[in-house]
C-alpha cells in the first residue's frame, strides 16, 4: 500500500515537471542540429516576459519564435549568425541577453569597469593619507584634562 | 577653500544618483520594446485576406498594397481586450480622417474575426490573415494591439505597442502625419 501511494506520488511530481516545461515536438535531420536548435532557444530572451529564455516561455510569441527558429534551421539550413540576426534584426536588442558593444551601450559595458576604477581611486587615496604628526607634549597633557573632566 | 570644496563631493554624487533615478522612473514601461524596425521599410510578406473558408483560393497580398500612402497598419485578434478598446478610436479615424488602416487578423479564428468586424463594424480597408503569427514575427509582433504607421514608400514611421486612443492620435500619431505631408510637399525630400 505504501510503495503504491509512493509510486503515484513519484508519478505526480514527474507529470508536474513535465507540465511545467514547454514541450514541442520538432524533427530534426540530425542530433547537430537539435544541439543548435536548443543552444540557440536558450540563448534569447523571450520578448514578451521579462526574464525567461525562448527554451523556458510558454508565451505563445515563445511558441512562435521556437517554431521560426526550427524552421529557419531545417528548412532554410541557417546559421546560427543568420538567426540571430533574423531575430535581432525584427525583435531589437532586446531579445539579446549578450547585448552588442555600441556607443549606446557603452556604459552597460564600461560601467562596471568605470566604478572599480572609482573604487580603487578611492581606497588609494584613504590608505595613502599621511599618518598624522604625533602631538606636543602640552597638547597631550591638554588632552588627558579634557579625557579626565568629569 | 580646497577643504571646503571636498564638502560638497557627497552632494554632488546624490545628485548624479538621484538624477539616475528620475530618469530610470522617467523610462517607458520595460515592456515596452523599442521597435527594432522603425524608419525601416515594412518587410515583404505575401497573406491571405481575412476569410472563412480556408480552402478558398484567395489572392495573396504582398507589400505593395500598403505603397502610395501614409497607412496605418492594425495587428489585432478577437482575443485580445485591448482590441475592443481601441476599437472605437479605429472606427473613428476611419470615419473622420482620410488615413487608410489596414489590419492584421493575429493568431486568431477566422470566423469570430469576421463575425467581430460585422458586430463592433470594420474600419479597415482591407484586413490581412495572419492565423499563425507568421507574418508577425515578420514584423517583430510580440502581442496585440501593435500598430505601424506607413508613409507613402512603405516605411514604418512610428510604431505602436498598445491601444490607439484618442490622446495618442492627438500626440503622437496627428504630429508624425504632420511631418509626413510636410515631406510630401517637398519633392526629392522623401524619395
Amino acid at each position: 500500500m505504501i510503495v503504491r501511494c509512493l509510486g503515484a506520488l513519484v508519478l505526480l511530481a514527474g507529470s508536474a515537471v513535465w507540465a511545467a516545461t514547454p514541450v514541442d515536438v520538432y524533427q530534426f535531420p540530425d542530433a547537430d542540429t537539435e544541439a543548435r536548435y536548443r543552444g540557440l532557444i536558450a540563448e534569447f530572451r523571450c520578448p514578451l516576459c521579462l526574464n525567461t529564455n525562448l527554451a523556458g516561455s510558454d508565451a505563445p510569441i515563445a511558441q512562435d519564435l521556437r517554431r521560426t527558429v526550427h524552421r529557419l534551421l531545417v528548412q532554410d539550413g541557417a546559421s546560427d549568425a543568420a538567426v540571430r540576426h533574423f531575430l535581432q534584426e525584427r525583435y531589437g536588442d532586446f531579445v539579446l541577453y549578450d547585448p552588442p558593444l555600441r556607443w549606446d551601450t557603452a556604459l552597460l559595458w564600461l560601467g562596471p569597469a568605470l566604478f572599480l576604477a572609482l573604487g580603487v581611486w578611492a581606497l588609494l587615496r584613504v590608505l595613502r593619507q599621511p599618518a598624522l604628526p604625533p602631538l606636543e607634549p602640552e597638547q597631550r597633557d591638554e588632552l588627558q584634562r579634557l579625557l579626565d573632566e568629569p | 577653500m580646497k577643504r571646503n570644496a571636498r564638502l560638497y563631493v557627497p552632494l554632488a554624487v546624490f545628485v548624479v544618483i538621484v538624477g539616475f533615478g528620475y530618469a530610470g522612473f522617467e523610462l517607458n514601461d520595460p515592456r515596452q520594446l523599442p521597435s527594432a524596425l522603425l524608419e525601416k521599410p515594412f518587410p515583404e510578406f505575401s497573406a491571405p485576406l481575412l476569410a472563412e473558408a480556408p480552402g478558398q483560393q484567395q489572392a495573396l497580398v504582398t507589400r505593395e498594397a500598403l505603397l502610395g500612402a501614409p497607412v496605418l497598419v492594425n495587428v489585432w485578434a478577437t482575443w485580445c481586450v485591448t482590441c475592443k478598446a481601441e476599437h472605437a478610436e479605429l472606427m473613428r479615424i476611419a470615419r473622420e480622417t482620410g488615413l487608410r488602416i489596414v489590419g492584421v487578423n493575429y493568431k486568431d479564428s477566422p470566423r469570430a474575426a469576421l463575425r467581430w468586424l460585422a458586430d463592433y463594424g470594420d474600419p479597415y480597408e482591407f484586413t490581412l490573415q495572419d492565423s499563425d503569427g507568421s507574418l508577425g514575427v515578420e514584423l517583430g509582433v510580440y502581442g496585440a494591439p501593435e500598430s505601424f504607421l506607413l508613409d507613402a514608400n512603405g516605411i514604418i514611421v512610428y510604431k505602436r505597442v498598445g491601444d490607439i486612443n484618442p490622446v495618442i492620435w492627438e500626440r503622437e500619431i496627428l504630429p508624425v502625419l504632420g511631418r509626413l505631408e510636410v515631406l510630401m510637399l517637398q519633392p526629392g525630400v522623401n524619395t
